[in-house]
Order: structure tokens, then sequence, then C-alpha cells
């Protein structure tokens, strides 16, 4: 019975040691945030963070995971106040919203290594995730907006650190 | 709109909603104020009406709790639109409630949640906004009336001293005041409004707005950044189990020849393997495999022996439908006219000159993020059926069919939708559902994998057009035959009053298949034929995909009449404004559609300035969805064609006339989603038949636009202060043509068929 670090949480699933990650979350953990789009790492849907990096979760084993920390959505922030959250609210960006829990956790991956990323580095990073209603430029203004507040909050914490 | 539609009662056998001859009732209820229109009119007291336990769904169109929590059932599927929270928008301004205290849910099929003008539970067409506007209004009002009557005699002030805004009913004489939740509180309020008195009732003028025009936060967007939105693949029953699907190498018209299950019985977990027995017709050939998980169900799917019999379309291919499509439009005798006004054949006689041109487009998959999936549980007599779905009226009774019971004992349990797109009008994924969770004796939620939802599409079907145009001595458009020959998706469903009564009396046809093609030009000699493709309706089932007709019709129409403006030396401009001169039944909206193709032209700098060689502009301007529903929507589109063919969208301009804004942003949103979905049908999507089968089956094959591909998009939305309109659609039909006639004019190419690749620019080019 694998045991899962998730969320900051160590749960053990029923389920096969080929089984996908995506399925245990969603099926034996019940957390349905992190969505089925396509199956076969096409669409992003399913992304969560393994050990900080975004994955595909319909990709990946959960023997592939053991050990490892996973994130999904529900686990993203504490009370879906991460600046990304904040600024998918902001920007209104959902639609639909299927796709938007992989968008932000396409994106959580690449602000947490990129404070400040061009407008070419975040289309090259989100290229992989679709969404189908269209909401690219909204998502890329969230994108933008979240990284902003990211670097003042970091910015102030310095100035009050250095003073 | 088709205004001749009203669905009665062929699908459920209920009576349908019409709201004009149905009180309002306004009543204390043990969970606070409730307030909807009476079910049946005159035989229950207000009270018992609406105190009447709700098992399955709220009876009420909104209620008001103790805490003032303001909760709006919404009869729309909301895949995106936010309809559910624009409706609670349009009750919140006459309410005058604050939009702090505004929550939606979703009803089931009801009929009582019908569309009040439709009469059924449908969404699509871009209608809901318009067609709802009215009555959520005067469902607003009629709350704010009880609630201002009550403060008033609690006061012991005339109503007519009291001023109602942001939950909070006050009187200026006193300064005192009582919020809604106070006056819900403090007893029973009972009102009934007649429909003679509802409609008595006088509503806001726009200039008293405080919501409509507001772009309120959408009520949905935060449970769609934090994973806890529901959508139809997140139900979770007890006791319930997993349904995946096989399904034939055939679009339409397999058999099942026989299921070998000895390596699925090895799957763990497996419990059977059902073959579907579809009365309905709404699928063929589908095996399901349910397991305890859907892991463990698709496996056991993969592990399923399962041999078939073709069927009669086993060797189409889309070349068979298009040559069949051509046959079929050389036919004199083909089709029913939609349009048939003047005498073409005479007019041809004395044009001084006639232009033919043929415009095709391929078969289109709506692939919405959520794939198809629905959840079945029987209790008792009951069906509850969980699933996303956008016409409930319908779907219900087809999962009546799947489960051989009366549509009355199905309940339809509405979840957001992660997509709909027109996909999910379609009622298929509650067949395997139904029938599997039959079969097993337990709650089956069944999911479609991507390949199941891709090859079983309800497909914008693959469409062809012959545009015969006739030209007088000045290059004057006098005469046009518009000949359109595609499956007819709308007759599929089997509701005749969906179908449009031909011009000439002569049988119904499928107006989804020719709307737009009755445009706002005048041309005083006009026939459009309607040619229903048998063969296409039969191998490739087809469905309502975002904007539906004038998705091709406008391609044909908004292509030719720059073909013929080039032809005679004319600006394609100018000659659509010459010919939007507004008279007879064009009258209004043919000013407005000029209005808006100024506004595009003059935002994208059209004709102002010298272009690079390779870049192009190209217009076009549309009356989607209908005539009588119109949004006046025009592009300038600008690309820059390389000398390989290939094509980059520098930039796509789009102004818009919706009459009246209810959510300025989300209009934008809308619109911008709307034009991104028309650059991906004009370059990125296109399916294939391949002996009887749809050849893409993911997104390596079929392939919508990504972020990379997304052009710089303005949007201009014009409100010239007549009725809400609808956006979801109208911005999807104008892209094409703007495209393909930017292409034109950056290098000459003329491309007539969907999607445009760079092959056949290159190839045009060189023509």
């Amino acid at each position: 019975m694998p045991n899962l670090n998730i969320n900051g949480r160590n749960m053990s699933v029923e389920a096969a040691s080929d089984t996908p990650l995506l399925w245990a979350i969603r099926e034996q953990l019940q957390m349905t945030g992190t969505k089925f789009g396509c199956g076969a790492g096409l669409c992003g849907a399913c992304t969560v963070h393994v050990n900080g990096e975004a994955v595909r979760s319909c990709q990946t084993s959960l023997s592939e995971v053991a050990g490892k920390k996973i994130t999904t959505i529900e686990g993203l922030s504490a009370k879906g106040d991460h600046p990304l959250q904040k600024a998918w609210i902001a920007e209104q960006v959902p639609q639909c919203g299927y796709c938007q829990s992989g968008q932000i956790m396409q994106a959580a991956a690449l602000l947490s290594k990129n404070a400040n990323p061009t407008k070419e580095e975040v289309v090259e990073h989100m290229d992989g995730n679709l969404c189908r209603c269209m909401t690219y430029s909204r998502i890329q203004k969230a994108i933008m907006r979240a990284a902003s507040e990211m670097r003042t909050a970091s910015n102030s914490g310095t100035e009050r650190r250095a003073t | 709109m088709n205004t001749h539609v009203k669905v009665a009662d062929v699908t459920t056998g209920r009576e349908s909603a019409d709201l004009s001859r149905r009180s309002f009732l306004v009543g204390t209820a043990a969970a606070g104020l409730a307030l909807g229109y009476s079910a049946v009119p005159g035989m229950l007291g207000a009270d018992q009406a609406l105190a009447a336990p709700a098992n399955f769904d709220p009876s009420v169109w909104y209620s008001i709790a103790p805490d003032g929590i303001v909760t709006v059932t919404c009869g729309k599927a909301d895949m995106g639109q936010h309809i559910a929270s624009t409706m609670a928008q349009i009750i919140c301004e006459e309410l005058g409630a604050n939009w702090k205290d505004m929550r939606v849910q979703l009803a089931s099929n009801d009929p009582k949640f019908n569309d009040p003008v439709l009469g059924a539970q449908i969404t699509g067409g871009s209608w809901s906004t318009m067609m709802n506007f009215d009555a959520m209004s005067r469902a607003g009002a009629a709350g704010r009336i009880a609630l201002t009557d009550a403060a008033a005699a609690a006061m012991g002030v005339p109503a007519s001293e009291l001023v109602v805004r942001d939950s909070v009913i006050s009187n200026p004489k006193s300064r005192k005041s009582t919020t809604f939740a106070e006056v819900v509180k403090s007893g029973k309020i009972t009102k009934t409004f007649t429909p003679d008195e509802l409609k008595a009732i006088k509503l806001k003028t726009a200039d008293q707005y405080t919501m409509i025009g507001v772009s309120v936060p959408q009520l949905d967007i935060p449970s769609k950044t934090n994973g806890s939105a529901k959508y139809g693949i997140d139900v979770m029953l007890p006791g319930m189990v997993y349904g995946a699907l096989v399904t034939p190498p055939v679009r339409y018209g397999a058999t099942v020849k026989s299921v070998d299950d000895s390596a699925a019985k090895k799957v763990p977990g497996f419990i059977k393997a059902v073959t579907l027995d579809d009365k309905t017709g709404t699928t063929t050939g589908w095996v399901v495999a349910v397991a305890n998980t859907y892991v463990n169900a698709r496996k056991a799917a993969e592990a399923l022996k399962v041999s078939y019999d073709g069927g009669p379309n086993a060797k189409l291919s889309s070349q068979s439908l298009l040559d069949e499509a051509k046959r079929l439009q050389s036919l004199d005798d083909s089709g029913l006219f939609f349009v048939k006004d003047g005498d073409t054949a005479a007019a041809f006689g004395t044009a001084a000159k006639v232009m033919e041109a043929e415009y095709t487009t391929n078969i289109n998959i709506h692939a919405p993020l959520e794939p198809m999936t629905a959840t079945a549980q029987q209790q008792g007599d009951i069906w509850h059926i969980y699933t996303g779905n956008q016409f409930a009226t319908r779907s219900g009774a087809i999962a009546a069919g799947a489960a051989g019971v009366d549509p009355k004992f199905v309940v339809m349990h509405q979840m957001w939708l992660g997509g709909g797109f027109g996909r999910r009008l379609d009622a298929d994924m509650t067949v395997p559902a139904v029938q599997a969770a039959k079969a097993v004796g337990k709650p089956v939620k069944v999911i479609y994998s991507r390949e199941n939802d891709m090859t079983m599409d309800f497909s914008r079907p693959l469409t062809f057009q012959k545009i015969k145009a006739g030209l007088d001595g000045d290059g004057k458009l006098i005469a046009m035959n518009h000949d359109v020959v595609s499956a007819w998706p709308t007759k599929r469903w089997g509701i005749p009053d969906f179908l449009t009564p031909s011009v000439d009396k002569k049988g119904g046809l499928d107006g989804f298949t020719v709307n737009g093609a009755d445009f706002f030009y005048t041309v005083p000699n006009h026939n459009v034929r309607a040619i229903l493709n048998e063969m296409a309706h039969n191998a490739t089932p087809s469905g309502q995909l975002r904007s539906v007709a004038p998705g091709w019709t406008f391609w044909a129409v908004e292509s030719m009449v720059d073909e013929l403006a080039h032809s005679v030396g004319k600006d394609p401009a100018q000659y659509r404004i010459d010919m939007l001169d507004g008279k007879g039944a064009n009258a209004g909206g043919a000013q407005r559609l000029r209005n808006t193709l100024l506004a595009a032209m003059g935002m994208s700098g059209y004709g102002t300035k010298e272009l690079p060689k390779g870049e192009g502009m190209g217009v076009a301007c549309v009356s989607s969805q209908e005539r009588a529903t119109a949004s006046w929507t025009a592009c300038v589109a600008h690309v820059a064609v390389a000398p390989s063919g290939e094509i980059k969208v520098k930039k796509l301009t789009v102004a818009t006339d919706v009459g009246t804004q209810v959510h300025p942003d989300n209009i934008r949103a809308q619109v911008e989603g709307a034009a991104l979905w028309g650059l991906s049908l004009a370059l990125y999507e296109k399916a294939t038949l391949k002996d009887g089968g749809i050849e893409q089956t993911n997104f390596d094959t079929y392939t919508p636009l990504r972020m990379s591909q997304v052009p710089e998009v303005a949007v201009s939305v014009i409100a010239n202060g007549d009725k809400a309109t609808g956006v979801g659609e109208p911005a999807v039909t104008v892209i094409a043509p703007a495209i393909g006639n930017a292409i034109f004019n950056a290098c000459g190419a003329r491309i007539r068929s969907l999607p445009i690749t760079a092959e056949a620019v290159k190839g045009a080019m060189k023509a």
C-alpha cells in the first residue's frame, strides 16, 4: 500500500504502484481539484508539483513519487490565497475553470524559480497547458501580476530585515 | 432566434412553463424567504407550493435566508460564460441586494426552471441573457416590493417612502432602516403577484441601474482557483463504481458481435462488461467495462476483446461526404429554401457579371477539457443523473430511454461544466452510466477517455457551400444563390419544433445549418437552400459547435463578398458599407452592423497606412447568431504571409454591438475567447473521417490554439442601449473570413477551405 506525502501530510492509498498519481489523488484521496483532461500529458489539466517541479500526474505512477513531496491545488496555499490564486481572481481569469488548477500549478512552479519572468518565458513555460475557453491572455496577466506581488512582498521583507 | 421555437411536451411529457400565465409567489418557508413562479397556477396556495419539501432541488428561483444571503437557482448550464452569476446580477439589480449577499446554485431538470422564452432547459445560441433578462428582472423587483411592503408595515409608513439599496431598506425621512435579513427573520411574508401585476411592475430604466453595467466579481470564480468547484467528473456517491468505455472504430452504425472478457476478468476489481442496448439510438456498438476504480475499469476496457460489425458507414471518409455534398448541391431539387427573395434566375439573366465559388469546412471536434462523464444512481423508482449538461430537458429523456422509464422518473443534477461549446447539448454520456448502473446494481460514474471523447464527438459537420453571385454593370450585387450542404444537427434531436419551416412551406429545414446566410446586406434577389447531406448525417452525427451555422455560412458569405468587391475594383469594406443600407427588413440591423464595421476599421487603422510586403488587413462583419438575436460584430484581421505560405496573425481587432452590457468585463472575456476560437477553427483545428471513424484521437493530432499562438486581440464593445444580446458565440464567426480576406490582401491567395493551411496558401499564391 503506497504511502504518499501530499500537501504536507502522509497518506496511504489503496492502489497498485503503477497507478497514475492523478487517479490516486482524485479517487482514493478524493481531492478533485486536479483534473483529468487527456491521459497523455498533452493538456496539463492534471499538473501537480513533485518536489516543487510541475509534473503531469496522469503520466506519473505512484512508484515514481514514493518519498517525494507532492503538492496539489488544494495544498498550494492554506486559504487559497497564493499570490497566483489572488491574481487569478483579480484578473477574473477562469471561464469554465476546468484547466485552471493545472494552469495555476504550472505557473507556480515557474514563479518559484523565476520571480521576474519575461512574457516569452511565461509563454514557453505555459504552452503545454491547454485552455479550451482560451483565457490565455488573462492567464499571462495574472502570472505577471502575481510575480510582481511576490517580488514586492519579498523586497519589503528584505527591507524589514535590513532595518 | 428561430421565433417559432417552443419546446412543448415532446421530450418530457410534462407541462411546459409559460411564465406569462403564472403567478409569482413570495412566501416565508422553513429556510427563509422563497420566491418563484407557481408550479401549477391556481391550484396551490403560496405557502403550500413553496414550503413543499424539495427532495432533489430548491423549488424556487431564489431564496433569502434569515442571514440575508440571497441564493439564486440558475436553470442555465454554466460552462464558463458565468451565466449563473449574470442571472444573479440581473435579479440583484431589481431586488436591491448587496452583491456580497448573492450566491448561486444550479437547477435540476424540473420544468419549473425552464427558460421562460424557450419553454425548455436548454443553454445555447447565446440566448440566455437576452431571453431571461425580463423574467429575472421582474423576479427581483417582486422580491423588493414584498420586502419593502413588509418593512413599511413594520415601520408604520407608506412603502413609497422607503428606499432599497445594498440589502438595506431605509426611510430617508425618519433615517430609520432595516435589512433584508431582519425583514426575513421578523416574520411571515406572503405575497402573490398575478401575471398582470407582475407585468405591470415598472422596471428600472438604464439611468437607474446600479448593478447592470458593473463588472462585479463573478460568483463562481473563487471556487475555480482552489480546486473546490465541482464538475460532473468530481461526483462521488457512496458505493459508487466506475465505468470505462470501449467504443468502436466506426463513429456510428457499428454493432457489437461478441465480447470476450476472459482477459478483463484477470484485472483486479473488474465487475462486469456491459454491452449497451441503446434504444434511443444515441450510441451504437458501445461496451462499458465496470470496475472498482477508474484505473481498473480502464485496464479492463483495454483487456476486453470486442468484435464488431462495422455497419453501413464503415467505408466512408471525409472525401465521401464531400463528394456526396457536391452531388446533392448539383441537383436542382435538393433541399429546402431558407431564403427566397426576388427572382435570382431572372436576375442572373440580366447580370453584367456572374461569379461562382465553393467553400468548405472540415469536421471539427468540441473537445471541452473535461471529457464527457456522467454518474447514474437508481434509488427506488427514481434515476439520479449527475452530469454537466446543456439540455437537461432532452438529456433527462435520453437517460430515461436508456433506463426504460418515463422521463418523469429522471432527476438531472446539474454540475459546473468543464467546457460546453455545444457538446453537452447531447446526452450520450448518460446512456452507459444508466445501463452500467442498472447492470451492476450500484451507482456508476462513467468517464470517457480523451480518445472516446474525440472519436465519439457530435462534431461540427463537414460543410460544402456554393455561392453564385450576379453583379450589375456598376458592380452592385443584384442576385445570389447560396446552397449550404451539411448534416443537420438539430434534425437529429427529433424535436419537430426546432426545425424551421421552409419559406415555401415544403417542409422543415434545420435553420441551425443556414443561420447567417439570411444576412443584412440588401440583395434584391436572394436564395438560400438548406440541403441535408444524409450520408454525413448518418456517418457523423453532428452537434452544435460554438457559433453553429454562422461559423460556416459567414465563412462563405464574407469571403464571397470580398471576392466580388475585388473583382470590380472596390474596397471590400466600402463595398459592404454600401450594401448595409438598411432597406426594408434590414432597417436598424444593417446600420448597427455598418457602425461596428466602421469601429473595427477605425481601431485597426484599416486603410490608413501602407503595410509591408507580405502583410494585409482583411475585414468581415456578421449578424451572428440569428437575425432576431444578433450581436453586431466586425473584425479586421492583420496577417503576415511568408513565401512558404505560413501565416502569422499579427492582430485581430473586433468590435461588437451588444445593445446593453450587463457585465462589461465578462463580455470582453467572452468576445476574446470567441475570437480565439474563431482563430483556432480557422487555422489549427481539423478532424477527418477515414473508414467511418474519426482519425484524430487526442491533442497531439487535434490541436486547438495554445498560448504561443495567441495574437494581439483588441476588443471594442459598443452598447447602443437596445436589449442585451449574447456574446458567447458571435465573435467566433467573424474571424475566419477576416483572416482569409487578409491573406488575399497580403499575397493574392484566395482560400476557400477551412482550416487554412500554409500548403493551401502557397498553392493559391502560385495559381
